[in-house]
């Protein structure tokens, strides 16, 4: 494989996690709720497709339990912000440090007692890459089609997730309420409603992308397995401008200059590895000013006008 | 306003419990006859004992405490211990608690010992990789370069590229000391070996330990060796067919025969020794710093993969430095922009050892 191709292939499998997590995060935002439990989400949805795929050698189940997860941690992210009207920042943070507890918790209870009932170091069924025959061959085509089946799953989520956003009626709902929820009821959107479902369908997606890092990306479980891609996915959303299509761009620039620096650093460069390291943050800081300034010339895209505000109905 | 200062107090609760799990090993049930109070001892982990490697290779040495001393011994753990002023409240606590000693398993658990030690003189504080004492408070290393120079020699017998990738953590004299000790093993019998160090300027983060190997293994490295706290490099070199030597523990156990070869820690020895002199009252404050003729470090079991000719030169080496007629840091030493940094015949001291800030003759990286 030539260095582009091999690339790509790195790229797009480090950029997986953080399309699942960004799309889903996108459509919560969209819907106005922001939700900042992400990285508990994702280290959950880790450490529960990683025991299930263990014990029961089912990946699919594997899956199912994440999505379920998932979708639980932030129906109780929903009922807090929607139903209880909390602070959404709150409740967001104390998801992720429940979550980031919760799943370090497990890790070491959940295991078999030959390994201390510990999780960690453990290898269990995984998602290979798909072996693409005679088109594996093929330069750049063949580091797209060598992917793991999570990897696949993106290829369909980003443009089923912009057609939805943008080209269904549901759709035009869904950011009708982020920018002005009086208005969505007004044409007779339930409101309450289509907010628990898309902060659940959020966190399923988020789930989805940590289980993608426990079973294929670095196969098994181990302690905060996420490194912090929770965060860094809330970057990702402004930096995609809360549109799925551009989640993809947001995902392969932060996944993609990772790899590319290592390799830098590998191939024996003169730039000092701390900038080297510094390079996938500064990028996303650098396009998250950008985009604010470009915003304020162009006011044509910003974050939703009522994300992070709880909507009453009966409010002046 | 009252709410939000409620919601705050939850928080904190919140913080509180996850923050760290308080573990008690199980107390040994009192026997009859003995009436003495069993000899407190205390340990502060930085990660958990089931990290694979790090906190592993000091809960194992807290292990062989126990085994050592049956019921004449209490010993007890807190995990996941930040450093900083969770630290010095931890290690309070043992000392109130009344602890006769204290263990503490991280560098970064050096200033809130020190601040402890001074509150509690009859405690005895022993800190592990640091460099300040007290009248009351020890610190330890051991020599794990000896280890790795001895890896070396296996990596440089096993190459076939002759390129050896090294996911490093921080460009720190600790790291750096390792990386030399083992290029210098490798091309003492493969001069043709590359050394290709990558950081990753973090201790512990699985994914970018693996895309770090895996850029190396991308770049003609056929062995991966690697000073990180996860198995994930290892692990990236077996899933492409390649070789490697694991760091901490040994990590054949976990990943399979394709890891050669581990420089391990086995602290059991230094414990069981400290915690019987505490005992006898003979216990004194000192810097500890031994290697493989103390048995402190090691190096793990073979792979069936290695060649007997390989482990005879290993052996041969092993006994020199066991024996103290020569150690690895030995002259002449050129670094890798060719200048003689250490005549020949001569020995880098402790000190120079300690502040260790320049790569040797064959490693492709910068310490920066």
């Amino acid at each position: 494989m030539g260095l582009i191709t091999s690339l790509i292939a790195i790229t797009l499998r480090a950029g997986t996690s953080l399309v699942y997590a960004t799309i889903g995060e996108t459509f919560t935002e969209r819907a106005g709720i922001l939700n900042l439990g992400l990285e508990g989400i994702m280290l959950m949805g880790a450490v529960t497709s990683f025991a299930t795929a263990y014990y029961t050698g089912n990946l699919a189940l594997a899956i199912a339990v994440a999505v379920a997860v998932g979708g639980l941690m932030s129906l109780i992210h929903a009922f807090l912000s929607v139903t209880m009207k909390a602070n959404q920042v709150v409740s967001g943070l104390s998801l992720t440090l429940f979550g980031t507890g919760f799943a370090s918790f497990l890790g070491q209870r959940l295991g078999p007692a030959s390994n201390g009932r510990y999780l960690i170091g453990l290898t269990g069924p995984r998602f290979t890459p798909i072996d693409a025959g005679a088109l594996g061959q093929v330069p750049i085509l063949g580091a797209i089609l060598g992917q793991d089946l999570f990897t696949y799953g993106t290829y369909l989520l980003i443009p089923l997730a912009w057609f939805y956003m943008y080209k269904t009626k549901n759709g035009l709902w869904l950011r009708a309420i982020g920018e002005n929820p009086r208005t969505a009821d007004a044409m007779g959107v339930n409101v309450d409603r289509a907010k628990y479902g898309y902060t659940i369908l959020g966190g399923m997606l988020t789930a989805l992308g940590g289980a993608h890092l426990a079973l294929a990306y670095t196969p098994g479980w181990s302690e905060n397995i996420t490194g912090g891609r929770g965060w860094i996915v809330i970057a990702l959303v402004i930096f995609s401008m809360w549109n799925p299509a551009r989640a993809i761009t947001g995902a392969l620039i932060f996944g993609g200059i990772n790899a590319v620096q290592f390799r830098l650093q590998a191939s024996g460069t003169n730039i000092p590895a701390g900038f080297l390291n510094m390079l996938p943050y500064l990028t996303t800081i650098i396009v998250l000013v950008a985009i604010t300034w470009w915003e304020t010339l162009s006011k044509r895209v910003g974050s939703p006008a009522s994300l992070g505000t709880a909507y009453v109905r009966e409010d002046k | 306003m009252k709410k939000t200062l409620s919601v705050f107090c939850v928080l904190l609760a919140a913080l509180a419990v996850i923050g760290c799990a308080k573990k008690e090993a199980p107390a040994p049930a009192p026997a009859a006859a003995a009436v003495v109070a069993p000899y407190k001892v205390a340990f502060v982990y930085i990660g958990v004992p089931g990290d694979l490697g790090w906190t592993h290779e000091h809960d194992t040495g807290r292990l062989a405490v126990e085994a050592a001393f049956g019921d004449k011994v209490k010993t007890a753990y807190i995990e996941n211990v930040p450093e900083g002023p969770d630290a010095t409240r931890i290690i309070r606590q043992y000392a109130q608690d009344g602890y006769d000693m204290i263990f503490a398993t991280s560098f970064g658990y050096m200033d809130p010992m020190v601040e402890v030690a001074s509150e509690f003189p009859k405690v005895k504080f022993v800190h592990c990789s640091g460099y300040k004492t007290a009248e009351n408070m020890s610190t330890y290393f051991g020599r794990i370069y000896q280890a790795r120079y001895l890896s070396g020699i296996v990596a440089g017998k096993m190459t076939k590229t002759n390129i050896i990738g090294y996911p490093g953590a921080f460009p720190i004299p600790e790291v750096v000391r390792g990386i030399n000790a083992f290029t210098l093993g490798a091309r003492s019998v493969n001069p043709k070996v590359q050394v290709r160090v990558v950081w990753t300027n973090t201790w512990y983060d699985p994914v970018k330990e693996r895309e770090a190997a895996v850029a190396l293994l991308d770049a003609g490295a056929d062995i991966i060796t690697q000073h990180q706290d996860t198995v994930e490099p290892q692990k990236a070199a077996q899933e492409r067919g390649k070789l490697s030597i694991g760091y901490d523990s040994d990590m054949r156990k976990f990943v399979g025969d394709t890891v050669l070869t581990s420089p391990v820690w086995n602290w059991g020895v230094y414990y069981v020794d400290t915690v019987r002199k505490g005992m006898d009252g003979t216990w004194k404050s000192d810097q500890y710093w031994e290697g493989l003729s103390a048995d402190v470090v090691r190096l793990a079991d073979f792979s069936p993969l290695v060649p007997q000719d390989v482990k005879d030169l290993v052996s041969v080496q092993k006994q020199k430095i066991v024996g103290g007629t020569w150690d690895v840091f030995t002259g002449p030493i050129k670094d890798n922009t060719g200048k003689l940094r250490v005549n020949d015949g001569a020995k880098m001291s402790d000190g120079e050892l300690l502040g260790f800030d320049w790569l040797v003759e064959g490693v492709v990286g910068k310490v920066q």
